[in-house]
């Protein structure tokens, strides 16, 4: 989910978040980040030391909290991100071999990116549908009661997108 | 229009009140129908909203607009038969609705006045189909206090949160004008902080109201991080004013004026709920400067968390609002005393706030005579893993583990047996079969070596392996502890790195004694409660499945057939030679003739299991 528009843009989307929100203060940071990652994609360097200026503050700050939480990404993601359940009720119902299915079908290993940079697997820890588990989140699209064969067959659909 | 006085928020709720009319189960039955439709994230996931969209394209297409609506309702909790629909008033829930269902809702339930049989939950047992929701076993023995409005009313709505007596506690303390009786009541009515530790929160906010100082803040932990357990996001999802009251009424009794709501970024759901909720209620009034004409000022604002367990602690909370790293820090002094930029600071969960509103209304004497003698009132769980009944339930302090996974969650599914609930997630233990019977409360949890938590619940079956269970959750800490203390950040590593031996085989009796004892240095040394409580799941499961463990470590066995390398595929007499196996297999390991038994050369198996997939007359097993 890379930003689609040049880096001028976001950086004036990024002036103007914080201006409006009174957000060019040390505490701050992590609201500006979010949003930052939201404009960007991603966190690269420069966008850190671009907002450790903004907000004054030094950028070993800034990357200590980006390195931090395990939310901001400094490599960008792939086109689909998909996010592969491993909280406790899905991990009892199997969610690891789900997460191997979807290594094995895209040759890549969780936290990483597809060389075509297609897709990004991650595991994420819970998203609360228990009920429905294993769960696995493409995107937005919630995907319910995964079986590690039928990976293959929700992979297909992205692809195709993909190619046409 | 700001609602400026007590009396106008009074009358308004009179106003208001018959929009709740038809939701009564003993409402007339009349021509008009309400249809309440499961609007939280797992229902979500199963397609309700398109079910909604044809829902109302079908009533439009009948034109019966005038007398049906359709609304967005709260968990009711029943998640594995979701997404689920109540009508009222002729009260019948529907469940598993798919979204091609909404023409025959309409056209034979609605119009002609007959219930859709195969709709009706099945209850298995009597092979009967239950029409009121009442009926069925799961809610039997629930008694609903934070979850009261799930179900009933809309959350995108204020007028029904009004209509459900939202806000009028809040108005009544106000009028009352008494912060100290505030804190006094919660204190008589034993409330213990929901969130996992259990200290009394009428003690919390009153020692925040002692503490003096120009600034105080009110924190909402909202930073459900507990894999496998959703009440909080329920709450959020299905009543977020009750939330952002009880706040409210928690900033009066502390004096602060400031709230904030802690919340996780992958609740984008809770968090769209909890902004429109926030819009709302200061349009009315009801946050913000002077409320309700008192002079009193209070508002609240979001801070999103950014995928750190940590951060759920109280004092790394803190820190991470103030924008830095989830770091915790040592609590020489409270944060009553000196919390968020070094000022009194208050931070209760979501599902300790949702229980504020009751009890100021009915009286601190009702609470307490719900629950046990030290657990006062209800909690919730959230019910997961090897039980039927997947979803929320809401039951008194003191209910039996077996009623709870028997009585409400309908048993293990697939004619397995029950071994073990886990409780209190990362931090929690398992309690064993043998402990069925225990109450479950704070203090008797705490005593077998497990934890209330802040109420997930994995139920676990004769095919759960513990040490790989253990495994699993030490993980989870290992990637989640912070770093700032040695015997947490090293400590759960080794624990990690012992369990990996072990599971695949490599395991000593030594390992065994290291185990239980680096677990006690760890949570001796550790600053805070991440990892004071890290070793407890390996703990527990030693305490209560010695045996287990001894058999991956001297038998090289796995009891429960989870561990892959200390398993071994094996094909049985049963084989017909159909040379399916052979065909499959990755490695080529397997060997025989046509319509002769095959063998597995174990030497080349990589325990896959392809080949028991394949086998039509399930002659290949594990062992």
């Amino acid at each position: 989910m890379a930003c689609k528009c040049d880096n001028e843009v976001c950086y004036a989307e990024l002036d103007k978040f914080i201006a409006e929100g009174h957000y060019d203060d040390p505490d701050s940071l992590i609201q500006v980040l979010h949003h930052a990652q939201h404009l960007f994609g991603y966190l690269p360097r420069e966008v850190q030391i671009y907002v450790a200026k903004k907000l004054d503050i030094p950028i070993a700050k800034v990357y200590g909290v980006v390195t931090f939480y395990t939310f901001f990404s400094e490599t960008p993601r792939g086109e689909n991100v998909i996010q592969v359940c491993l909280g406790t009720g899905c991990f009892v119902k199997g969610a690891a071999k789900v997460m191997e299915s979807f290594e094995n079908e895209l040759k890549i290993k969780q936290g990483e990116t597809t060389e075509d940079m297609q897709f990004t697997l991650s595991a994420v820890r819970c998203v609360g549908a228990c009920a429905l588990a294993p769960v696995v989140m493409i995107n937005d699209k919630v995907y319910t009661h995964v079986d590690p064969s039928s990976v293959k067959r929700i992979l297909e659909k992205y692809l195709i997108s993909a190619a046409s | 229009m700001k609602i400026d006085s007590i009396s106008k928020l009074r009358e308004i709720y009179e106003e208001k009140l018959p929009l709740l009319a038809l939701r009564q189960a003993e409402a007339n039955v009349g021509k008009e129908r309400v249809l309440m439709v499961c609007g939280s994230a797992g229902c979500l996931s199963a397609s309700a909203q398109e079910l909604i969209d044809q829902l109302n394209e079908e009533i439009k297409a009948h034109n019966l607009e005038d007398l049906v609506s359709v609304e967005i309702t709260g968990c009711f909790g029943l998640c594995a038969e979701g997404p689920i629909i109540r009508v009222f008033p002729d009260d019948t829930f529907y469940v598993r609705v798919k979204p091609e269902d909404a023409k025959r809702i309409v056209e034979t339930h609605l119009m002609q006045g007959k219930v859709i049989d195969e709709l009706l939950y099945l209850n298995v047992d009597t092979n009967d189909r239950v029409m009121r929701m009442e009926d069925i076993p799961f809610y039997k023995k629930q008694f609903k206090i934070a979850l009261r409005n799930c179900g009933i009313i809309n959350p995108l709505k204020i007028d029904e949160t009004l209509a459900a007596q939202g806000y009028l506690g809040l108005a009544k303390v106000l009028e009352e004008n008494d912060p100290e009786k505030v804190c006094q009541t919660l204190i008589a009515s034993g409330l213990r902080g929901r969130g996992g530790g259990g200290f009394p929160t009428g003690l919390k906010w009153d020692a925040t109201r002692k503490s003096v100082a120009d600034q105080k803040y009110v924190i909402c932990n909202a930073d459900e991080g507990d894999p496998g357990a959703f009440m909080d996001r329920s709450v959020l999802e299905g009543d977020p004013h009750s939330v952002l009251e009880a706040m409210a009424i928690c900033g009066f009794a502390i004096g602060a004026n400031q709230g904030f709501i802690y919340i996780r970024a992958e609740y984008p759901l809770a968090i769209s709920r909890l902004e429109i909720a926030i819009g709302q209620a200061r349009e009315l009034g009801l946050l913000g400067k002077n409320i309700l004409g008192t002079g009193f000022d209070f508002d609240i604002e979001l801070r999103y968390g950014a995928g750190a367990f940590v951060c759920g602690e109280e004092t790394a909370l803190m820190r991470s609002i103030e924008g830095k790293r989830g770091e915790p820090f040592n609590k020489k002094v409270f944060p009553s005393e000196k919390g968020l930029w070094g000022k009194p600071t208050c931070t209760n969960n979501v599902e300790t706030f949702a229980n504020i509103n009751p009890i100021i209304l009915k009286g601190a004497e009702w609470f307490s005579s719900i629950g046990s003698e030290k657990s006062k009132g209800t909690k919730v769980f959230a019910l997961g893993g090897k039980i039927n009944n997947v979803g929320l339930v809401e039951v008194p302090m003191g209910t039996t583990l077996r009623e709870i996974i028997y009585e409400i969650g309908g048993g293990i599914p697939n004619g397995h047996e029950f071994k073990a609930a886990q409780t209190g997630g990362p931090s929690g233990g398992v309690i064993p079969a043998s402990q069925l019977d225990i109450p479950v409360e704070y203090d008797t949890l705490i005593s077998i070596g497990s934890m209330m938590g802040s109420g997930g619940m994995i139920v676990l079956d004769d095919t759960d392996c513990m040490v790989d269970i253990a495994k699993f959750y030490l993980e989870f800490t290992c990637e989640e502890s912070c770093g700032k203390c040695t015997p947490c950040r090293i400590g759960t590593t080794r624990l990690h790195e012992i369990l990996e031996k072990i599971t695949t085989g490599k395991g000593t009796l030594e390992d065994l004694e290291v185990l239980e004892n680096l677990s006690n240095v760890i949570k001796d040394a550790s600053l805070c409660g991440l990892g004071k409580t890290a070793p407890n799941p390996v703990l527990s499961t030693l305490k209560y499945y010695m045996d287990e463990y001894r058999a991956h470590v001297v038998d090289k066995k796995c009891p429960a057939g989870v561990c892959k390398d200390l398993l071994e595929v094996v094909i049985t007499d049963k084989c017909i030679g159909c040379t399916k196996c052979a065909r499959t297999c990755p490695v080529g390991c397997i060997s025989g003739n046509v319509k002769e038994k095959h063998v597995i050369d174990q030497t080349k198996c990589i325990k896959c299991q392809a080949c028991i997939a394949q086998c039509p007359v399930q002659a290949i097993v594990t062992e």
